[in-house]
């Protein structure tokens, strides 16, 4: 919401001594933040009133003149134009040497076919200005000044209007009243501590006839119209308005059209009450029905749009058609036009919530709707409608006619509070004195009197004591408040997820690998791309409704799909290599319940130049042992179609599946326009909690030494070292204390489809060396059993 | 045999300091020393010296031999060291040679921000949690004191998986005060980072996914100054104990009396400009938003079975990505989640 300083100055309150940093400032930390502020005098320089005292042809031109320019130096300055409606006499704007007009144009002298022009002479376009600003003005030349209110030598940017800041506030949702200037004046008033000058509108009323004689309004829509007053004009004369109020529009940002319906526009900028203006020659049988529309009316807009109209939009309709659009857009069928003679004003309360899915279903914010659809003050409507007649008996445009008509569907019932100073000065931590909480409150025009709160309409956010205290506490300062430590002792932690999830992040960096943060939604086509079938639970996923795109319109069920397509990313940057990983939750929806499960998973992925399905078994290994998890078996997983079926492995702890680890299928891969390895683990992050082993205690160091035996078997290929590994576990007993493969062989001296594995052993007693003997009879053991077992003997 | 013994030591002096191999010493000792040696020989002929003679004589002899073991041992010291040192000088290499290249994991800058932020509150006493994404209405916006046709709860802004606009993806971390609320007593502090959702689309400064840090404390007789008392003192532990902070009247629903709290630019001093330009880091505002906070609203303590009239609190909540954007100088949200390894290898 933007607020001219001058404005404020001459009708509301004078701050003119305030500089506009100090009152940015003092706004901002009393609560209407400055978005931004700007003189309106900042992009024109060095442009004066100058008068043209003598002007002869250019000797080398057919259209440009010399004029020598009176600009209140004490000689007249040569300035070059190429206009042709300048005379002798007239008075102009100069842009003298080293001057500046709007758009970042910078004006020095030089020569103009050879004679010296010291400046320019300036149209109005060029300073920024358009014909609505200045109606009588001439477009196609040089703006004269001979009608203006202007002295020779004077800054041009006081004859524009331009000694003026434009302050925008951003208004925070709970104060509709302050999207107008008298709101954000009471504010102003308040910061400062000075009382704020009020207006009260009188109409005369001059026409000898009354409203009621003419129109008759109806408002079946009642729930969404709180309330609608009207008055009417006739007689009307349809001019330029003067050139105060143009300025006014102008410098909030609205261009002045004409007396009427800039009148409307001034009463929204003061009051910040909306209004609109019929020409009551349109208003078919005098008329007006607030009702919704009907499915398939249409309505063209003053934008010369046409509007297809849903059921339950508020329309303001004559006795056959729409003319108006509620609170958005008034109608082309009923626009103010220049041989207008009969106006009716509408001064309307609409339902917020209404009046901004309209706009929005419409694709039309405007000002008005934007205004409407922060719920406004329903008291405001007969104010805001006398000011405009006010306005144009002020501005002789017409003649007003008795009588007002009002139809009322709601307004608030007054409401009181109780100033409770105890309770306010608990909640804030000060120690504020009711007389200056109630000095604050009446500066802020809320009327108190002994211990009540008289609430006044424009102050819908005011419900309870916790809202008082806010006025209480921004009025004294928030920054005056004592800062102060609370006494509350409270013991802090993460929870045992949090503190798993940093750990592992520690244990994978370690490792190498860098985190990633991914979106949690992704497209629907990711189930294809990684080859899931079409029965897989996983494709049940939960769709937005309402997604940006069909990329981000389902919740993940699966993680893989976001690492592929970072690690894809990473690729077509051509980064050599990357390893990588992301706690991710996945969203799973449950049967019979609104919100899905969201467990969390452990991804991991790799691609480079020595990755290879062991580096990452080894890793995903090394992450289990940091954890301190039970040990993890992996089993071959020949038939989950995202992976390669030869290099794939299900990960399982105490029975329980935590996850798949392998070598991303190949399609899968090219897929994500990957052509080279790509290895990938999801393991269900939210299932190691309870994989985790209890407490470490202190197990005694062995006393007596360790035996070491190695064992070279000769096996089928299809033997697998985890088979090997249980056989011998089996076989040996207690005094095995560890068993490692360390090589695997194929070639001379192993016969075809056979392999060799060599195993080493570790034996050990706790209650003494163990002899040969006893060594021996283990491996005795663990080699029958391996032949019985597995065929696999010694080589 | 005075002489002969005199002749004895010099020659081996002589000989041992001229010795430069272990070889050569050891040589020499078997020559001089040695059961067949030059001075046992000389012992050996004791015998014949009379019995006046013998004393002297034999203090002597010992004293050339321990002389010679001792020049013995001195030059097995040195050649010693100085054969360490040849070896030594031999394994030189080249130490600016790199060092095997052991990969080393990054952790995504935005978490590096947040986990230093969780600890800080850890230590003064927060309770840090987690909760659901997908989120209902009623615990994203009713119970949070955001009414039916609030312009948040438009499809324009918050995402829905359903008709009747009952289930979401929250759109902030506040509905983890409500969560909290429901299954805690007070007093409490509570911390609840996590990701939030709204329908905006990726661009440099916008992101449909991001992440906020929701704060929660409530006791009996917390105030508006404890509020200020604890947000300054986090707030000084990240940006520097000597942060000018300032605190300024806004507006939540959930919060009464609300506020945001800002920092005074760093770069500016607060004058919004650098050399007469605007200060690129506050964009000429002076100041930098960093929060926002309030007592907590005493329907929304009612909404969750909590007695305002016995209980107050207060509540913050602030955006993770802008604040690692500004701390890490990254310019461009998009680059947050693209997860470039050149752009995470850098933090």
């Amino acid at each position: 919401m933007k607020l001219n300083r001058k404005w404020l100055n001459e009708e509301f309150v004078d701050l003119s001594n305030v500089s506009d940093k100090e009152f940015v400032e003092t706004l901002t930390v009393f609560g209407q933040k400055v978005e931004t502020y700007e003189r309106m005098d900042a992009e024109i320089k060095n442009v004066v009133v100058g008068k043209v005292v003598s002007m002869v042809r250019h000797p080398n031109s057919d259209h440009m003149w010399i004029c020598q320019v009176d600009v209140g130096q004490e000689a007249p300055v040569q300035i070059v134009t190429g206009a042709q409606n300048v005379q002798e006499g007239d008075l102009v704007p100069a842009a003298l040497h080293n001057s500046w007009l709007p758009g970042g144009v910078h004006i020095t002298k030089g020569k103009l076919r050879g004679e010296l022009s010291n400046g320019m002479l300036c149209s109005f376009a060029e300073l920024g200005l358009t014909q609505n600003d200045l109606p009588g003005a001439y477009a196609d030349g040089i703006w004269i000044l001979n009608d203006e209110d202007c002295q020779i030598g004077q800054d041009i940017n006081l004859v524009i209007g331009n000694d003026d800041t434009v302050v925008d506030f951003e208004i925070t949702n709970n104060r509709p009243d302050c999207y107008s200037i008298i709101g954000l004046a009471r504010e102003a008033a308040a910061a400062f501590g000075k009382p704020m000058r009020h207006h009260e509108p009188v109409v005369k009323g001059s026409y000898a006839g009354d409203i009621y004689d003419y129109l008759d309004v109806e408002v079946p829509a009642t729930a969404l119209c709180n309330r609608y007053s009207s008055r009417m004009v006739a007689n009307v004369k349809i001019g330029p308005s003067p050139k105060w109020l143009r300025q006014r529009l102008r410098a909030n940002g609205v261009r002045p059209i004409n007396n009427i319906v800039d009148i409307t526009n001034y009463v929204m900028l003061e009051y910040g009450q909306p209004m609109h203006a019929f020409d009551y020659r349109y208003v078919s049988s005098g008329k007006i029905v607030v009702r919704e529309a009907q499915e398939g009316e249409t309505l063209t807009t003053l934008d010369g749009n046409v509007r297809n109209l849903k059921a339950g939009m508020l329309v303001i309709a004559d006795e056959n058609r729409p003319i108006g659009l509620a609170g958005i857009m008034g109608g082309e069928n009923s626009e103010i036009m220049d041989d207008t003679t009969m106006v009716v004003f509408e001064s309307a309360n609409f339902n917020g919530t209404s009046i901004r899915q309209t706009a929005l279903a419409l694709g039309m914010r405007t000002e008005a709707s934007g205004k409407f659809e922060k719920s406004l003050d329903p008291m405001m409507t007969i104010p805001a409608v006398q000011r405009a007649c006010e306005l144009v008996e002020l501005l002789q445009c017409g003649d007003v006619l008795g009588g007002t008509i009002d139809v009322i569907n709601y307004v608030p019932e007054p409401r009181t509070l109780p100033l409770e100073c105890d309770k306010i000065n608990r909640l804030l931590g000060t120690e504020i004195s009711k007389e200056d909480m109630v000095k604050y409150l009446t500066l802020l025009e809320i009327p108190v009197e002994g211990d009540t709160i008289y609430v006044p309409s424009f102050r819908p956010d005011l419900l309870r004591m916790a809202d008082i205290a806010e006025e209480v506490g921004r009025s004294y300062g928030y920054n005056n408040i004592p800062t102060t430590a609370f006494k509350t002792s409270t013991q802090g932690g993460y929870t045992p997820e949090m503190k798993l999830e940093a750990k592992a992040g520690t244990l994978c960096r370690g490792l190498g690998y860098s985190e990633i943060i991914t979106y949690s939604f992704t497209s629907p086509t990711v189930f294809d791309q990684i080859r899931l079938p079409a029965d897989s639970p996983l494709r049940n996923a939960l769709r937005i409704q309402n997604p940006l795109g069909e990329d981000t319109s389902v919740m993940r069920t699966i993680a893989l799909p976001s690492m592929l397509e970072i690690l894809s990313r990473n690729n077509a940057y051509h980064n050599k290599s990357a390893k990588l990983y992301e706690v991710a939750k996945i969203y799973l929806p449950v049967e019979g319940q609104p919100l899905p499960e969201e467990p969390k998973m452990l991804l991991l992925g790799t691609y480079g130049a020595n990755e290879t399905f062991f580096t990452l078994k080894g890793e995903v290994e090394a992450i289990f042992a940091g954890l301190r998890l039970k040990k993890a078996s992996y089993t071959a997983l020949k038939d989950n179609p995202s992976y390669h079926p030869g290099r794939c492995a299900r990960i399982t702890v105490d029975g329980m599946d935590v996850g798949v680890m392998g070598q991303v299928h190949p399609l899968v891969a090219k897929n994500y326009g990957i052509d080279t390895e790509v290895y990938c683990a999801e393991i269900n992050f939210t299932k190691l909690l309870s994989c985790q082993l209890p407490d470490a205690t202190y197990t005694p160091l062995p006393k007596y030494p360790t035996v070491s035996r190695d064992l070279a078997l000769i096996c089928d290929e299809a033997v697998t070292v985890a088979q090997a590994e249980e056989v011998i576990t089996a076989a040996a007993g207690k005094l095995l204390r560890d068993v490692k493969l360390f090589d695997i062989y194929r070639g001379t001296g192993v016969p075809e489809g056979k392999k060799s594995m060599a195993f080493s052993l570790e034996l050990r007693a706790d209650d003494r060396t163990l002899t040969d003997a006893d060594s021996e009879s283990v491996v005795t053991k663990i080699l029958a059993a391996l032949k019985e077992k597995l065929d696999a003997s010694l080589r | 045999m005075r002489e002969q013994l005199e002749q004895i030591k010099n020659n081996a002096l002589a000989a041992l300091e001229a010795s430069d191999t272990p070889a050569a010493l050891e040589e020499i000792r078997v020559k001089l020393l040695g059961k067949k040696g030059e001075l046992t020989a000389v012992l050996k002929q004791m015998g014949r010296l009379s019995p006046e003679e013998r004393p002297a004589m034999g203090q002597l002899a010992n004293n050339v031999r321990a002389e010679i073991e001792a020049k013995l041992e001195q030059r097995k010291a040195a050649i010693h060291a100085s054969v360490l040192e040849a070896k030594l000088a031999a394994e030189a290499i080249d130490v600016t040679i790199p060092g095997e290249a052991i990969p080393v994991g990054h952790q995504h800058p935005m978490n590096q921000v947040l986990q230093q932020i969780k600890d800080l509150f850890v230590g003064l006493g927060y309770q840090v949690v987690d909760g659901p994404e997908v989120e209902l209405a009623d615990y994203n916006f009713t119970r949070l004191n955001i009414e039916e046709g609030h312009p948040s709860r438009d499809r324009s802004d918050t995402f829905y998986f359903t008709d009747d606009d009952s289930v979401l993806l929250r759109t902030q971390t506040s509905p983890m005060q409500i969560r909290f609320m429901e299954t805690h007593k007070p007093p409490f502090c509570m911390l609840a980072p996590g990701r939030v959702f709204r329908k905006d689309e990726a661009d440099a400064t916008h992101s449909p996914m991001f992440h906020q840090i929701e704060g929660l404390v409530v006791d009996e007789h917390i105030t508006m100054g404890d509020l200020k008392g604890a947000l300054t003192t986090v707030m000084r532990n990240i940006y520097g104990e000597d942060s000018v902070m300032r605190f300024r009247p806004h507006h939540f629903p959930f919060t009464e009396p609300s506020c945001e709290m800002d920092m005074q630019c760093h770069k500016c001093h607060g004058t919004g400009e650098i050399d007469g330009q605007v200060c690129s880091t506050c964009h000429g505002e002076g100041w930098i938003e960093l929060l926002g906070a309030g007592m907590v609203h005493p329907k929304v303590l009612e909404n969750c079975g909590i007695d305002p009239e016995k209980y107050s609190g207060f509540a913050f909540g602030m955006g993770l990505e802008r604040m690692a954007m500004g701390r890490m100088k990254i310019n461009d949200l998009r680059l947050i989640f693209d997860n470039d390894v050149r752009f995470l290898n850098q933090f």
